[in-house]
């Protein structure tokens, strides 16, 4: 099934979707001040009086997350306006220091764009800037603000440049909205702007959603959908709240206003609080900053330095390296899998082969471990060694995968890890003819019952021979020298 | 002695020290003296730094002894209202909510000051947040006016205004976010500037209206405001709304004169609402003085002036409304627990606030709601437009605009602390300068039949500095106020 085809219509009700992605920046410091912009850190190490919003302090524009705005701004089809103002977001929350967000309001940084997923264009309405919070720990039974105990406050996080991107409410299935997020990180990741880790929290996605009966126009009454820490848990998400609204409203209830909360363990939406009529957030533009005004000369060079895009990289290798576009989807939708395979190829492998070797076994690996391609042990060097000792006939691929494993835990280089281990293929005819012989000796029934049985019994006591070859070479036996050894010997020869 | 020591301007102890006449620490003794003598009565300071100030002196003395250049107001005492930021030293802004704050840092302008060797004696006494005319909605109570100590000094720059009035330190520095500076100046007889915006670094100015507040010099004599003001203004990167072309400066520009300079009268402000009669003879006094010294002076109109009162008590109280959001218990000062943290912010806010703060948070809140914000923030900054289009008319016309500063000279305390509107109208010469974002001073012109001092206002274009210290300077010489006949009098 296609994504254009991927949409959800239930008993005659079809979902309108739209999401909100906040994005951390990668930038090397704050939004506003100097303190650096880092994941972890001891509690309350990166502040200053700017990002702890002391009184007296005042912002300064990190031009880096402007440049990172206009950057997504390229590559997600939207305007850069001329001229964009920040402003207040007025409302009290103990780990947002100032008790006001800086952010943008109706002059946002970039407007009017979109993006196109296998065929179906998503709209994007704006990528906004704003600054992060603090992170905040509640202690107590609840885990959440009410009812805790007491909460402890890291503001390290206050500060870091935020991007949100909302999208138009063009979304009509769970599969799409998943598809539109995955996409939308293999583009960041691609230019270079965020980590996108949706599990460390440097990706975020909020779902509004809404249902409405085919053909109807208007929009339903719509519930935001909050704390979906994958992409998987995004699609369990949305896809149970549309069936939840739809049971709500065929049951004769209605849909109330609200923000959502979804939990990964029951796998249901529970009600946070309700939102009957918005928060007034009673923006005003912010005093303290200037308005951003991007010269003609950098928005030309920031354009300039686009990198390749996901959809345009997809395409290229599908041409140059002949692979398919399923395998091209999965290099290139896993950060930084692409720029390994790229690597590699560029190290002299042959890029099918490395094309299998990545998306199978080792990103089998790298799932286990949670590990991103530029943090394996196995380099792309060290794979490009690999399969070249395959190609010469050092290792059999059963080996090769042994191989792979012993660098994937030791980061040793794969030429000390078949000199240490003796793991290097036997290919030597006299070598290996003996070893045939001494076998085809021990056991002269089976070579009686080879000789005068059918294909089929054939086949099963070559596979046995094989077997105990392997065996006794410990895997290293050269599996084509072998297998042609052994049967030139029952044949007679 | 000690009254020779602190009766000079700082221009003269900056000299004196330069030239070994006086030690920075005779210097800073005497005016700690004098601080000592009559702080009981006035409470202009909230916080004396004596021991710093003993120590600093000694090092510049040092540093001096060794040969070594210390700097343009090497010497010179200073003091600092409570809204700048200093290092560990206790600011409060004139609020309960941050008694016993002591900030990791300094503001920009208070580390200028110290780079050239001036020496802070304290943090002067102010309205809370700079919210007020008269001093007295000060968590600390009121500033006292040195020249009657029945009445009010001006606010919100108060105590710095008192301070300079009454000889404790030659030098303050003060903030005007609708004539915090000059209001307080006038009241008190002594020169009080307030610079075009993005002149003077805000950074470490703890913010009322961020869009309004300029920090400025007070002295008691132009020249010495001069002085200051030299050596605080310029970019500053750490404020984004700092102006990066580098001043031009004023001292050199005080013997020039005003021949030929272009004076308007604003015909809305010398016709005003309540305006006292000795003002407006006053007023009348000083143009003639200024066309006596060579001054083209006419009449000039600025119509929407009238509108600016309404306008600031939108835009200011929105700004603070959200300014003041952040002192809500949670990561310093005050903090009044309640049963969950929304019950803390409110309890910390009700407990911590004065009655005027928490009427402009109201009104601010209020003037930012949805539904609202068109009718009166957005309406607001429509009149702030105005106000800067009718005075760029002016300016077509005049190099200079010529007003009282404070329709009346001080009032009693007490007086208006029950009637807002009252209070309010005693910034209706002040207010349309800091909507427009231009500099403005008041200059001691003369007094009234109580013998309280007159304050005359002159206004510039922004980044028009020069031709105001051109007629202040040549006002001041015309009217020949006699700032010392206070001095050891009503004291
Ligand atoms: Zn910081």
């Amino acid at each position: 099934m296609t994504i254009a085809e991927a949409t959800t219509v239930i008993d005659g009700w079809e979902p309108v979707i739209g999401l909100e992605v906040h994005v951390e920046l990668k930038t090397a410091t704050k939004m506003f001040c100097g303190c650096r912009n880092e994941f972890g850190g001891a509690p309350n190490t990166h502040i200053c009086p700017v990002c702890l919003g002391l009184p007296g302090s005042l912002p300064v524009l990190n031009r880096q997350a402007v440049e990172f705005a206009m950057r997504v701004g390229y590559a997600l089809n939207l305007n850069i306006p001329e001229r964009s103002v920040f402003h207040r977001k007025n409302y009290f929350y103990p780990d947002m220091p100032k008790d006001f967000q800086t952010s943008q309001y109706d002059e946002p940084i970039t407007e009017d764009g979109w993006i196109d997923i296998e065929g179906v264009r998503i709209g994007i309405e704006r990528a906004h800037l704003e600054e992060d919070t603090g992170k905040s720990t509640h202690v107590g039974t609840s885990g959440r603000i009410h009812g805790a105990e007491y909460s402890l406050i890291d503001y390290n996080r206050a500060g870091v440049p935020l991007l949100e991107i909302v999208s138009r409410p063009d979304i009509r299935s769970a599969a799409q909205a998943r598809a539109y997020v995955a996409e939308l990180r293999a583009v960041l990741f691609a230019i270079g702007v965020s980590d996108v880790k949706m599990e460390e929290g440097s990706m975020r996605v909020d779902a509004n959603i809404s249902v409405r009966p085919v053909g109807r126009e208007r929009f339903g009454t719509r519930a935001e959908i909050k704390n979906m820490n994958s992409l998987r848990s995004l699609e369990r998400a949305v896809d149970y709240e549309i069936r939840r609204q739809i049971t709500e409203l065929e049951s004769g209830g209605t849909i109330v206003q609200e923000t959502r909360h979804w939990n990964e363990d029951d796998g249901r939406t529970h009600s946070m609080r309700s939102k009957e009529g918005a928060d007034d957030y009673r923006y005003f533009p912010e005093p303290d900053l200037v308005p951003v005004a991007p010269s003609l000369s950098w928005r030309e060079e920031v354009a300039a330095q686009m990198p390749e895009l996901p959809a345009q990289r997809r395409a290229r290798l599908v041409e140059r390296w002949g692979i398919s576009a399923d395998d091209a989807d999965v290099l290139v939708a896993v950060a930084g899998l692409a720029d390994y395979a790229e690597s590699a190829v560029d190290a002299g492998a042959d890029p099918v082969e490395v094309t299998k070797w990545v998306t199978g076994d080792l990103l089998g690996r790298a799932n286990e471990s949670g590990l991103s391609p530029a943090e394996w042990k196995v380099t792309p060097h060290y794979l490009t060694e690999t399969l070249a000792l395959v190609a010469d006939g050092t290792l059999s691929r059963n080996l090769a995968k042994t191989v792979l494993d012993k660098v994937w835990e030791s980061g040793d280089a794969p030429s000390v890890v078949v000199d240490r281990e003796g793991m290097a293929q036997v290919s030597d005819s006299d070598e290996l003819g003996g070893l045939v012989d001494a076998l085809l000796a021990e056991h002269p029934d089976d070579v009686v019952r080879y000789r005068e049985g059918d294909e089929k019994s054939q086949k099963k006591l070559l596979g046995f021979f094989m077997g105990q070859l392997m065996k006794q070479t410990r895997g290293q036996g050269n599996p084509g020298v072998l297998n042609q050894l052994l049967r030139d010997k029952l044949n007679g020869a | 002695m000690t009254d020779a020591i602190t009766s000079k301007t700082a221009a003269e102890l900056a000299g004196d020290f330069r030239d070994g006449t006086l030690s920075a620490s005779e210097i800073v003794d005497a005016h700690l003296d004098r601080i000592e003598a009559l702080n009981p009565e006035l409470n202009a300071f909230l916080y004396i730094d004596a021991d710093r100030a003993r120590r600093r002196a000694a090092d510049l003395d040092a540093v001096r002894a060794a040969g070594n250049e210390a700097g343009a107001l090497a010497g010179v005492p200073i003091g600092l209202k409570d809204l700048l930021c200093t290092e560990g030293i206790p600011t409060t802004a004139g609020s309960k909510i941050l008694k016993g704050w002591r900030p990791p840092y300094d503001a920009t302008v208070v580390s200028r000051l110290e780079a050239q060797g001036a020496i802070s004696l304290g943090k002067l006494n102010m309205d809370e947040f700079a919210m007020g005319s008269s001093n007295e909605n000060s968590a600390y109570g009121s500033v006292k006016n040195p020249w009657d100590t029945s009445k009010v000094p001006g606010g919100s720059s108060g105590g710095s205004a008192a301070a300079v009035a009454a000889g404790m330190v030659p030098l303050a520095l003060g903030s005007d976010t609708g004539g915090s500076i000059r209001q307080p100046a006038a009241l008190c007889g002594v020169v009080g500037v307030k610079p075009t915006y993005g002149r003077v670094s805000r950074y470490g100015v703890i913010a009322f209206a961020s869009s309004l507040d300029q920090i400025g010099p007070f002295g008691r004599t132009v020249a010495d405001a001069a002085f200051m003001l030299e050596a605080i203004w310029g970019y500053d990167h750490f404020d984004s709304t700092s102006i990066e072309e580098p001043p031009t400066p004023v001292g050199s520009v005080l013997d020039d004169g005003v021949q030929g300079l272009r004076v308007g009268v604003i015909s809305e402000l010398a016709n005003t609402e309540g305006l006292q009669p000795e003002v407006a003879a006053a007023l009348q006094r000083s143009a003639g003085q200024l066309a006596a010294a060579g001054a083209i002076v006419d009449e000039v109109s600025v119509p929407s002036i009238e509108y600016g009162l309404s306008a600031y008590y939108l835009i200011a109280p929105a700004e603070a409304s959200s300014n003041l959001a952040r002192y809500d218990g949670i990561r310093y000062g005050l903090r009044v627990e309640g049963p969950d943290t929304a019950a803390t912010n409110r309890l910390t806010r009700a407990a911590g606030f004065g009655d005027e703060v928490k009427r402009r948070i109201m009104l601010g809140t209020y003037a930012l709601s949805a539904g609202y914000y068109d009718a009166f923030y957005g309406k607001a900054q429509q009149v702030r437009t105005l106000i800067i289009d009718d005075f760029a008319r002016a300016y077509e016309r005049f190099d200079v605009l010529l007003s009282p500063t404070s329709p009346t000279t001080a009032f009693g305390l007490g007086d208006k602390v029950d009637d807002p509107l009252a209070m309010y109208l005693s910034d209706v010469c002040t207010i349309a300068t800091n909507l427009a974002g231009a500099p403005a001073m008041s200059v001691p012109v003369g007094k009234d039949a109580h013998g309280l001092p007159i304050g005359m206002q002159i206004l510039a274009p922004a980044l028009g500095e020069r031709p105001m210290f051109q007629a202040g300077a040549a006002l001041e010489a015309a009217a020949s106020f006699n700032a010392a006949e206070k001095t050891g009098g009503a004291l």
